[in-house]
């Protein structure tokens, strides 16, 4: 099978979603001219002349100009540049984006994608590295997806693209340049927002992760099985609504569970998880839930510092076998 | 070069000025009562800006309104019905119960929504102009309201630069009714005018009576004209009094109730509108307590509307959260 970055594999789910529908555009800061800070967007404007738009460095428009456009009846996605600048347009994610349809009594149509680049990328610091995806799942009314791979990356666009509900669509900065296998238009599997997908058959523990975290994931499997210890490994994909059926399954067969992100570990967006495994399936749980997450500060600047908000596979394993 | 005003028109704005007028009566008159729940703004005094703006749009215009919005939603050619429905919080309202006085739309007419957060409507008005122009390519012209309160949000500069520098179809109606709240104006805001601040976004700004509806209408004419030209956006300010206060019970104890009433002796547009007729055109005042006498009947019936109408159920409860 063919094998194309993270990057490569979003632009092919856009120029796709542009070619479907006439009424889906693109805009952001430096996305036109410059393709995307990490190339994500290049050549897509020469193939969809007067709809990949370069705006000013305006957040909140770039974020509620996405909401009137969906209301007038196009199908927008907009570019964050950093996951880390949502803030800055935070009223027209949550008040506005998340909030027109139920307060309107179902009148608005939102089909809007938000794209986050996020993460940790080598000394970002604390304003350009961070992962914010747990803000937003305590959101009703919008989606929130953070794919790990490129074939996820390009199916998970395609279904945020063609829904008609807004969708935070996170991308780890790292990711983009990994390659996976992606397969040719005509073999995809349409990906349907709100599944998660059993990676990795185990007995022992269930680990549970999404996006980046899923390298620590999968590398703890990989440490524990040397050790005749069989994880199972869950990529989430989907944040909220998250596919708590196939989580709590694991949890009955393997009887423990670990979770990992790399975001902030309080308040984490798996902490959702945790909760309600301890609610609905406490009684299948062997041992405590185990949870990996950055430390409760900001994000340093020295690599010597932000080596250690990272977490480690070892951390993983070590943990998992004091539970066993 | 003004267009000329037929009786007809004239008739027509003032039939809408009245039910605006009467609509708003009732609903003081029932909040206070105890039958409305939540908080209410009332657009009283103001009836002409409203009216004259909407009556220079199509249907298929769209207008972003403010939480003092009954007015622009009645202008816009709403239901008065449902409208009322909607403000008991009753299943047969436009939204279903759901939004309220504060987040009332009809779409059907191009009124995308009163907004509860103030200054939360203009870079969706701008976004849908951008979509209608440069991805929908059709002429659709969006319309943004706000006071003089909201013009010092942040959101304004943004969706400002933004509609002028791509010259988007979006006019911004400033209803500078001098007070934001409980502040008057003057002591946060330094230009004399509001519309003072078009110009450094190289987009005209045009100050008429907004108490006269037919100097409202022209500015309008001329703005829309434009916008449907592609020759960008216009900013009308509309000079008025907010008579009621901030919400019906305000205890309006920053200022005295006599001199509100004083400016609202002297430029209430009801009963100074015989005095502002163009040339050529004239009522008698038979026919103009006619009209009111129709347009109150109209919304005492709608108040039998919404009183006859259920709650909604519990069923719609979570219905409009997504809507995939």
């Amino acid at each position: 099978m063919r094998k194309i970055t993270f990057s490569e594999a979003t632009r092919e789910a856009m120029a796709e979603e542009m070619e479907k529908y006439p009424e889906c555009f693109v805009m952001g800061e430096d996305i036109a001219r410059q393709g995307g800070i990490f190339g994500q967007f290049k050549g897509l404007p020469a193939e969809f002349p007067g709809r990949v738009i370069d705006t000013p460095i305006s957040e909140t428009f770039i974020v509620g100009g996405g909401v009137g456009a969906a209301l007038a009846g196009a199908r927008p996605v907009v570019d964050m540049h950093f996951a880390d600048f949502i803030g800055v347009a935070m009223d027209e994610v949550f008040n506005q984006m998340a909030k027109v349809r139920y307060m309107f009594g179902g009148q608005a149509r939102i089909p809007l994608v938000l794209r986050a680049p996020d993460g940790l990328a080598g000394g970002g610091a604390a304003q350009h590295s961070q992962s914010v995806e747990s803000w937003f799942i305590h959101i009703p009314g919008i989606k929130v997806v953070a794919p790990s791979n490129p074939y996820d990356a390009k199916m998970v666009l395609k279904a945020a693209i063609e829904s008609d509900d807004p969708v935070l669509y996170f991308e780890n900065k790292v990711l983009y340049k990994e390659t996976g296998e992606v397969p040719e238009k005509e073999d995809e599997v349409p990906y349907e927002i709100g599944k998660a997908r059993v990676e990795r058959e185990g007995k022992d523990v269930t680990i549970v992760s999404y996006s980046i975290g899923m390298k620590n994931a999968r590398a703890a499997a990989d440490l524990l099985a040397k050790d005749g210890i069989q994880a199972e490994v869950i990529d989430l994909i989907t944040l909220s609504p998250w596919d708590k059926e196939t989580v709590i399954n694991s949890v009955k067969k393997t009887h423990r569970l670990c979770l990992v992100s790399e975001c902030v570990k309080q308040g984490g967006a798996l902490a959702e998880v945790a909760a309600v495994v301890a609610e609905e399936a406490l009684e299948y749980l062997d041992a405590p839930i185990l949870r990996y997450g950055a430390p409760f500060t900001p994000i340093p600047f020295a690599p010597t510092l932000e080596k250690l908000y990272r977490v480690y596979p070892e951390d993983l394993v070590k943990g998992i076998k004091g539970v066993l | 070069m003004p267009e000329s005003i037929t009786k007809e028109q004239a008739k027509k704005f003032y039939e809408t000025m009245c039910t605006i007028r009467c609509f708003e009566e009732s609903v003081k008159h029932d909040f206070l009562n105890g039958e409305i729940p939540g908080f209410v703004h009332l657009y009283i005094g103001e009836e002409a800006i409203g009216t004259g703006i909407c009556a220079a749009l199509r249907d298929t215009d769209l207008i972003e309104s403010t939480h003092r919005g009954h007015g622009h939603c009645i202008a816009k050619g709403a239901d008065v019905n449902r409208m009322m429905a909607e403000v008991f919080g009753k299943k047969d309202g436009l939204c279903h119960g759901k939004g309220g006085s504060m987040h009332i739309a009809d779409f059907s007419v191009g009124m995308l929504g009163a907004n509860g957060v103030v200054g939360g409507g203009y870079n969706l008005a701008t976004g849908a102009a951008l979509a209608n122009k440069m991805i929908l390519k059709n002429d659709t012209v969006s319309v943004v309201f706000f006071g003089d309160g909201a013009s010092n949000r942040g959101t304004f500069h943004e969706a400002a630069n933004v509609a002028a520098a791509w010259k988007l179809p979006v006019i911004f109606v400033n209803e500078m009714n001098c007070w934001a709240s409980t502040t008057p104006y003057r002591t946060t805001t330094a230009v004399e005018n509001i519309s003072d601040r078009a110009k450094g976004y190289n987009m005209p700004g045009v100050i008429v009576d907004g108490q006269n509806v037919f100097e409202v209408y022209q500015a309008a004419v001329e703005a829309v004209a434009r916008a449907r030209r592609g020759e960008g956006p216009t900013f009308i300010e509309a000079k008025t009094y907010r008579i009621e206060g901030h919400f019906v019970g305000d205890p309006e104890l920053y200022r005295k109730k006599e001199e509100t009433m004083e400016i609202f002796h002297r430029t209430d547009p009801l009963k100074i509108f015989p005095t502002q007729l163009p040339e050529g055109v004239e009522f008698t005042q038979e026919e103009l307590d006619q009209i009111l006498a129709g347009a109150r009947e109209k919304i005492k019936k709608a108040k039998e509307f919404a009183v006859a109408c259920e709650y909604p159920e519990e069923s719609e409860f979570l219905t409009d959260v997504y809507a995939d």
